[in-house]
């Protein structure tokens, strides 16, 4: 990846057609020009920053801040402290719309971020990962507007279909706060699928549904129990106690190092299913929400095996 | 959806002493095929309006009274343009007199359309703040879709009465073509509206840890669509705003304007504060609009007119341009930006474009 991420730090390539990648920028100055060329970067970065010069598109997703704000916090975390291993990238399309359903645990959803960055950075064709998250994420100062800066939107039909009919790659948690909000001692045991809502927003749109498996994020912050009470009263569906929080205060939104696995696995064709006739079968929609589930389901079971230790 | 009425021949516009009225007043009048412009308002037109209404006849009566039947009958009036639903109280006398205005003046207006045998066509504008705005809203409102939280103060909730009033009265007389327009917020260099005052405060503040998504109309736009939903317009319910959306915080860095984030406890404080000032009014409505935004999917309109208001952003620009001159010029922050880069370069001359992308 050496050779994308370098581009990507250059930064203000900006291509003015779709088709063309951008040209790399010719380095032969020497050392002195790569810095000189972060520095233009770094203040063209600004000068848009101050006078609002830059797109957002109708979800609120900017591109512009996610590329070198959000992200790039968490390449360090993602290379380093989680050494994430990436499998079967190329069941992603490098074009049009397609739905990741993936599943969730950790406490944090730091796993819907390290699969966001896997597709953005090791995807040939660096694809953005446009997150459902549930209202609670729409609701909170200071989550809200990052989340909708970041790409996400509220995990609902109607925003699913748009997203997926204006060709984005959309990824979806169904457990939702089951699933993160889930018991170390029941770690990779998936939850309900919530109600399929995530399968016929693709039949509906013919999207392939491509299932994903993360291994590693249950022991990021393994939740030991929780506070109910105390959760309720913030208006939180959970509150976790974990090894280190909240006995370390601070240092207690360390994640553990534990040793990632991303698979994507073969898509799900859904496009000749019957696209919105096939939505309104129930039983169709149950039963590709359970083949998705146990496809990921077995997939985490295998890599669990796979995985040498929990933190090497 | 689409019911074509043939040409309109007496128009009669209801809030004709405000901007938006008077201005397509105006509009319709200069149309030599409408024979008669009548404007009807509780206010006579300020002089500065006069020469914008051309040969409108201006009849100053209150849609709240009976009175207004009269006028429709004895004119023959084909066609009623209803834009006295009113957003702020200010000029109105408060909140009381604004509801009446809003709820009582559009029934009793409703009422004398009704038993107008001439009517055949009723065009109403109504707002995109019926939809709400709450954290659980969908990224757009299409036209069928329920708000997730109704609204439960002030305009927004006058109007979401306004428009059962008018499917209450589309169910009674299915002869007269019936056009919902639901306009996101106006923009412009021209208009007066909460959100163009609350842009132009020196210091503007918002909502602590949130920033809505805007979807703007610019206001030639709007009476464009006013304009053809009289002369030849599809009926039925439609959004109308420009396409895109600037973020809140996004759109003061463009104008320039410093942003003053209060966290939520605080904010009904000095919303209260810039009410009393007298400078801005903001409804908690509004208050929750500057947490979740609002954007409404606007491609009914499109299909059914054949025609869009001009993108959001554009219509912003025309009111950045229009605006007091920003703290943050982007001529001077380009040139800053050029030399601060030389000289931290040492003048070594970098562009930040690759050579031929740019150029090109």
């Amino acid at each position: 990846m050496p050779e994308r991420s370098a581009v990507r730090r250059l930064d203000n390539v900006i291509p003015l057609r779709e088709d063309q990648p951008p040209l790399p920028v010719a380095d032969d100055r020497g050392p002195e020009a790569g810095w000189d060329h972060r520095v233009a970067a770094g203040l063209a970065f600004l000068r848009r920053r101050i006078t609002g010069d830059y797109p957002v598109d109708d979800f609120g997703f900017d591109p512009d801040l996610t590329e070198h704000v959000l992200l790039p916090p968490l390449r360090p975390l993602y290379d380093t402290w989680f050494r994430v291993e990436t499998r079967g990238l190329d069941n992603v399309p490098d074009t049009g719309g397609a739905l990741v359903v993936a599943n969730h645990s950790g406490t944090v959803p730091l796993d819907a971020l390290m699969t966001a960055l896997a597709l953005l950075d090791h995807h040939p064709a660096s694809r953005h990962l446009r997150m459902l998250g549930a209202d609670l994420v729409f609701s909170l100062p200071g989550v809200a507007p990052l989340a909708r800066k970041g790409g996400s939107t509220l995990a609902c039909n109607a925003d699913a279909e748009r997203l997926l009919d204006d060709g984005e790659l959309v990824g979806v948690w169904p457990e939702g706060f089951k699933g993160i909000g889930k018991p170390f001692r029941e770690r990779y045991k998936l939850q309900r699928f919530g109600r399929g809502g995530f399968v016929s927003a693709a039949l509906r749109t013919g999207a392939p549904i491509i299932p994903c498996s993360i291994v590693g994020a249950e022991e990021t912050f393994p939740m030991l129990g929780n506070a109910k009470t105390l959760a309720r009263l913030l208006g939180l569906p959970y509150l976790p106690i974990t090894p280190t929080f909240p006995l370390l205060g601070p240092l207690g939104a360390v994640p553990l190092p534990s040793k990632w696995i991303i698979e994507f696995g073969e898509p799900i064709e859904t496009a000749d299913l019957g696209g919105a006739a096939a939505a309104e079968d129930p039983m169709l929609v149950f039963n590709l929400t359970d083949q998705v589930r146990e496809t990921i389901q077995s997939t985490l079971y295998t890599l669990l095996m796979q995985r040498r230790s929990t933190f090497f | 959806m689409s019911s074509p009425v043939g040409r309109p021949r007496v128009v009669l516009v209801t809030g004709v002493s405000r901007y938006l009225g008077s201005r397509l007043a105006g509009i319709l009048a200069a149309d030599p095929s409408i024979e008669r412009v009548i404007g009807v308002d509780s206010v006579a037109p300020r002089r500065e309006q006069r020469p914008v209404l051309g040969r409108t006849e201006f009849v100053r009566a209150d849609i709240r009274n009976p009175l207004i039947a009269k006028v429709i009958a004895s004119a023959d009036v084909d066609t009623v343009v209803h834009l006295n639903v009113i957003a702020t109280p200010d000029g109105a006398g408060g909140r009381t007199a604004m509801k009446e205005i809003n709820v009582i003046g559009t029934m009793q207006l409703l009422a004398a359309c009704q038993k107008a045998p001439s009517m055949r066509s009723l065009v109403v504008k109504s707002t995109t703040a019926v939809y709400g705005s709450s954290p659980r809203d969908p990224a757009h409102f299409t036209e069928e879709l329920a708000p997730r939280s109704l609204p439960r103060a002030g305009y927004a909730k006058d109007a979401v009465e306004v428009e059962g009033y008018v499917r209450g009265f589309g169910r009674r007389r299915p002869d007269v073509a019936l056009t919902l327009l639901r306009f996101t917020n106006f923009i412009g260099p021209a208009i007066d509206t909460p959100l163009t005052r609350y842009l132009s405060l020196p210091v503007v503040p918002t909502v602590l840890g949130f920033d809505p998504r805007l979807q703007l109309c610019h206001e030639e736009d709007g009476l464009e669509v006013l304009r053809r939903s009289v002369v030849d317009g599809p009926s039925g319910t439609f959004n109308v705003g420009g396409t895109g959306v600037l973020l809140l915080s996004q759109a003061l860095r463009r104008l320039g304007r410093p942003a003053l984030p209060v966290p939520s406890p605080a904010v009904s404080v000095v919303a209260r504060a810039f009410r009393g000032a007298g400078v801005v009014d903001f409804s908690p409505e509004q208050m929750r609009f500057l947490e979740h935004g609002r954007v409404a999917d606007v491609t009914r309109l499109r299909e059914a007119f054949g025609w869009s208001p001009r993108p959001t952003a554009e219509a912003f620009a025309d009111f950045v341009g229009a605006a007091r001159p920003p703290l943050v010029d982007p001529r001077r922050a380009a040139a800053a930006e050029q030399r601060l880069l030389h000289l931290l370069t040492r003048g070594r001359g970098v562009s930040p474009y690759p050579q031929g992308v740019l150029g090109a």
